[in-house]
This record gives structure tokens, sequence and C-alpha cells, in this order.
């Protein structure tokens, strides 16, 4: 359970990137976060797992509070709680097999990880989860030699070979064309039923949002102004989020039959 | 309502007035200083280039031909001149990692550090490479050993600052991944950063690598061992044919090593 209590950050130029966040993420959910860039999408996912560090406020993860860590107790966190993002963060010049197994640096001693000494079980691990995305015959290829979509479920891949409790995106589906899109989203919201593996997904596609959200946060200039189960959701909500009508651009398009 | 259609009327300047006056004054700055130093110059200068032409003739008529016979003897000097650079280059190397990391900006984010790494890094490379060799052979008497020493500061020096900048252009993404992932600093640095910088890290040690083979040449005319010292000797003996087989030798030698360097560094990036 992740819980937000009058969570505020302001960064040191002076720009508030959250004001007096309360919200409530329950085990297993697939939330999704919509609002406009620079709403404060990034900013709240990226605080679940410090990358940024809320300065107002506690933030609980499995009800501890979690701004105050530091070293250990944060690398733990992280490995808790994994993350995709945007343009997938893959080292491009190295196989995708050892960008996968980049997942267990949290769970492995430095010298094993420098020597590559991982257990026969990681391995597995890391080949079963390139099976489960369907890529696992990309193993001994470089990531650099990937189309984007390929490289999203690779890092879909590493991020399930940490093992997580939580599963964090920041707009996994921007770089990529609609058909690719919609495969990545599906593959997030299965890995999320069949392993009970909280999702919060940042999006800015309404379509998309609708389609494979459980419950939908709307923000916009860093406040929550919408939390509510997608039934509850209609476009005049979306209209509200934004602040504006809705256009041809907030629709990604292209959904699977 | 008029100064706006005046803007739009007339053509917009590319850059903002300011901007301009800095760039020209600059630029006129520039222009003089290298027209003091042009005609500073020229002052000491006349009537060198006269002379040089007449002396050219009784230069090269002292060289040539060389003589090949020494061929041999000096063998070993140029061998020694070699494993001075290689070894030198791979201490170098070695011990740039820490400092390069520790002098990038993006990686070491705690400024204090930074600043430290890095004035101590322009500070080595402010001394030249001759008094480096004149200071060690100075503590440790005439041999390779001070040659070894005077050559690992120098390209350390030069090494270091070219790999923390390479440092500082890598891409930030996975770095941010792995660090996302649980990952501490070493995991974070060998899985995300060394990938990105090891082909240009071994094209910049080979590139020093050919530096410290032409600066160990003249670290051997201060008594810094190799092939340099045996040049100064026939040198100052006035033996002048055998000083330019020396020449040939080091120009073959330079020439191959870079051809080899020059292809390994092609077939890396």
């Amino acid at each position: 359970m992740i819980e937000f209590k009058n969570v505020g950050l302001v960064y040191p130029n002076g720009t508030e990137g959250l004001k007096n966040i309360n919200v409530t993420i329950n085990e297993g959910e697939f939330v999704v976060i919509v609002g406009l860039s620079g709403a404060g999408k990034s900013t709240f996912i990226r605080s679940i797992n410090r990358l940024v560090t809320p300065t107002s406020g506690s933030l609980l993860v499995d009800n501890e509070d979690i701004l105050k860590y530091k070293g250990k107790n944060l690398r733990k966190l992280r490995t808790k709680v994994g993350m995709i993002f945007q343009n997938y963060n893959l080292v491009k010049r190295t196989n995708v097999f050892k960008n996968v197994l980049a997942g267990r640096l949290g769970h492995t001693g430095t010298l094993r990880s420098i020597f590559n000494l991982y257990s026969k079980e990681d391995k597995a691990l890391a080949y079963n989860n390139l099976n489960r995305v369907n890529i696992a015959e990309k193993l001994y290829n470089r990531a650099d030699e990937l189309s984007g979509g390929q490289q999203q479920r690779v890092s879909i891949a590493r991020v399930l070979t940490q093992k997580p409790k939580y599963i964090l995106a920041d707009e996994p589906v921007a770089s990529l064309d609609p058909p690719t899109s919609h495969q990545v989203m599906t593959y997030l919201k299965k890995i999320n039923k069949e392993d009970n593996i909280t999702t919060i997904v940042n999006l800015h596609f309404i379509d998309m949002a609708m389609e494979y959200a459980d419950r939908i946060i709307g923000m916009r200039a860093g406040e929550v102004v919408f939390d509510g189960p997608v039934s509850e959701v209609t476009e005049k909500t979306f209209e509200e989020i934004y602040g504006r009508s809705i256009r041809e651009d907030d629709l990604r398009g292209g959904a699977q039959e | 309502m008029t100064t706006k259609n005046s803007l739009t009327q007339k053509s917009m300047p590319l850059y903002p007035a300011k901007t301009k006056i800095q760039v020209t004054i600059i630029f006129f700055i520039v222009l003089g200083i290298y027209t003091f130093s042009m005609i500073k110059t020229q002052e000491d200068m006349v009537g060198g280039f006269g002379g040089a032409l007449g002396n050219m003739y009784t230069v090269i008529e002292k060289f040539f031909p060389p003589n090949f016979a020494i061929l041999s003897a000096i063998w070993d000097s140029m061998m020694q001149t070699i494993q001075m650079a290689i070894i030198a280059t791979t201490i170098a190397a070695i011990l740039t990692v820490p400092l390069a990391v520790l002098s990038a900006q993006n990686i070491t984010t705690f400024k204090p550090l930074y600043y430290v790494t890095r004035t101590f890094l322009n500070l080595l490379r402010t001394i030249p490479d001759l008094v480096l060799a004149v200071i060690f052979v100075g503590l440790f008497g005439v041999g390779v050993f001070p040659g070894i020493l005077a050559l690992t500061v120098f390209s350390l020096g030069i090494l270091a600052k070219l790999i923390s900048e390479t440092i500082e252009s890598v891409d930030m993404n996975p770095l941010e991944a792995m660090r996302a992932s649980g990952g501490n600093v070493f995991q974070v640095i060998w899985y995300s950063l060394v990938p990105q910088v090891a082909p240009q890290f071994t094209s910049l040690v080979l590139y020093v690598f050919e530096i410290n083979i032409r600066a160990s040449v003249v670290l051997g005319m201060v008594g810094a061992g190799g092939i340099g010292l045996v040049l100064n000797q026939q040198l100052k003996f006035y033996n002048y044919p055998n000083a330019m087989t020396i020449i040939i030798v080091i120009f073959a030698t330079v020439l191959i090593i870079e051809f080899i360097s020059n292809k390994l560094r092609e077939a890396l990036l």
C-alpha cells in the first residue's frame, strides 16, 4: 500500500511540483495518472521510488515513511519498486540478457555483479521474463539493435526480474506508435493481473487510460483534481482535468480488436 | 501600436544588439593581440630567415649520409623507449579511472570533491613533461625509471581530462534506470557508465600512447633513458650521421605505431 499524506514538493528553483497530495493506492490496483505535461505526473511517480524527494508531508510505502530513507534503505525500497521509463533507458551497447539481469542489481552483491556471477536462478528468471514479453530470441542482441517497442518490452522484463511489489511506469508509450503502445500496455496489464503487482502508469492519452485503468487519478498544476474508478470517468471528467476541451492529439487511437 | 508596426517592418536582427557589441569587442581584442605579437616577434626575427637558408646546406651535408652501421646498437634503446611508453600509459590508464570519474560533474555530484579533483588535474597539466623529467632525474638519477614516472604523470593529466569529458557527455538515462532498480554507486557505474565510455576510453589510451612515444624521445634528452638519451649523446659528440640514423628510426617507429593504433581505433568506434 502506498499512502501520500499532505505531500508537497518544491524544486530548488522554486517551482511547485506537488501541492498537498493525499492519495492511497491499494495492493494490486492498476492506476493511471493523467494530466497535461507539467501537471506533476512524473514528480508524483518519481516520489515513490525517491528519484525525487518531496519536501513536505509523509509518503508511506508498506506503512513506512520513505522520505527519510538513505543509502541501504533507499536501495532496498528501489528493489521493491520497479520503474519503466519513456525512453526505455537500456544500456545500448550491452546485450539484452545483461540489460535484463541488471534488474537483479539490488539483490546482488557489488563484486558478484561486477564479475557477472549471477546465480542459475537469477539467469533462469531473466530468461523466463524475456519469454513472458515474447522477446527471448533477442537474448544476445545488443539493445540498440532493437526497435522501440522491443526495447520497451526488454525494459519490462528487466523490471520483472527485479521481482518488484510495485511497478511505476513513466509515460511508457509516449515514444511508441499506436499498435506497439497497445501491446506494451497489454503486457503491463497482464503482469498486473497475473502477478498481482500494483502498477502506476503515467499517460496523457485519454482512450488508453480508459481502456487499461482500474482507477484514474487526474492531476493539474501539481494537484490531484480527480480520483476515482474508471467507471465514474466521462469525457467531461477529462475536460475538467485538462482544463480545456478534448482534442484529437489527446487520443492514441488504434485500439486492438 | 506604432512601435509594434515599426518593429515588424524593420528587418529583425538575428542576435540582440548587446550580444553583437560583445562579440565585436572580443573580436577586436583578439585581433589586437595577434597584431601586437606579430609586430613584436618580427622585430626579433628580422635577419633570421636569410641566414637560415644558407646554413641549411651545411647542416644537411653534415647529417648525410646516415650511418646505418649503428642500427643494431641503437635497437635496444629504441625498445627501451617503447617499453617506457607502454608502462607509463598502462599505469596512467589505471590511475585515470577514479580521477576521471571524480572530476566528471554528472557523476560526482558532491561539489567539493569535484572541485578538488579538477584543480588537482589542472595543476598536473600545467607542469610541462620536460620539467617533470628534470625533476625526476634529479630525484632518482639518470635512467629509465624517472622517465617512466615523468611520462605517467604527464599522460595522467591529459588522459583524465579527456576521459572525464567523455563521461560528462554520456546518456544519463541508463544510469537513472540502474539507480531506480536499487543498484549502488559501483553497480550503476559498472553497468551503465562503463559500457558507454569503454570504446572512447580505449581510443584515448591509444592516442596518449602515441603521444608518450614521442614525448619519451624528448625526455631521453634530459637523461630519462631510452633512445632520446643516445640521440643526445651523438649530437653532443657532433656525430651527425649516427644522429640521422636515430632520427630515421624514431620517425619509422612513430609512423608504424600510429598506423597500428589508428587501425585499432577505427575498429573500435
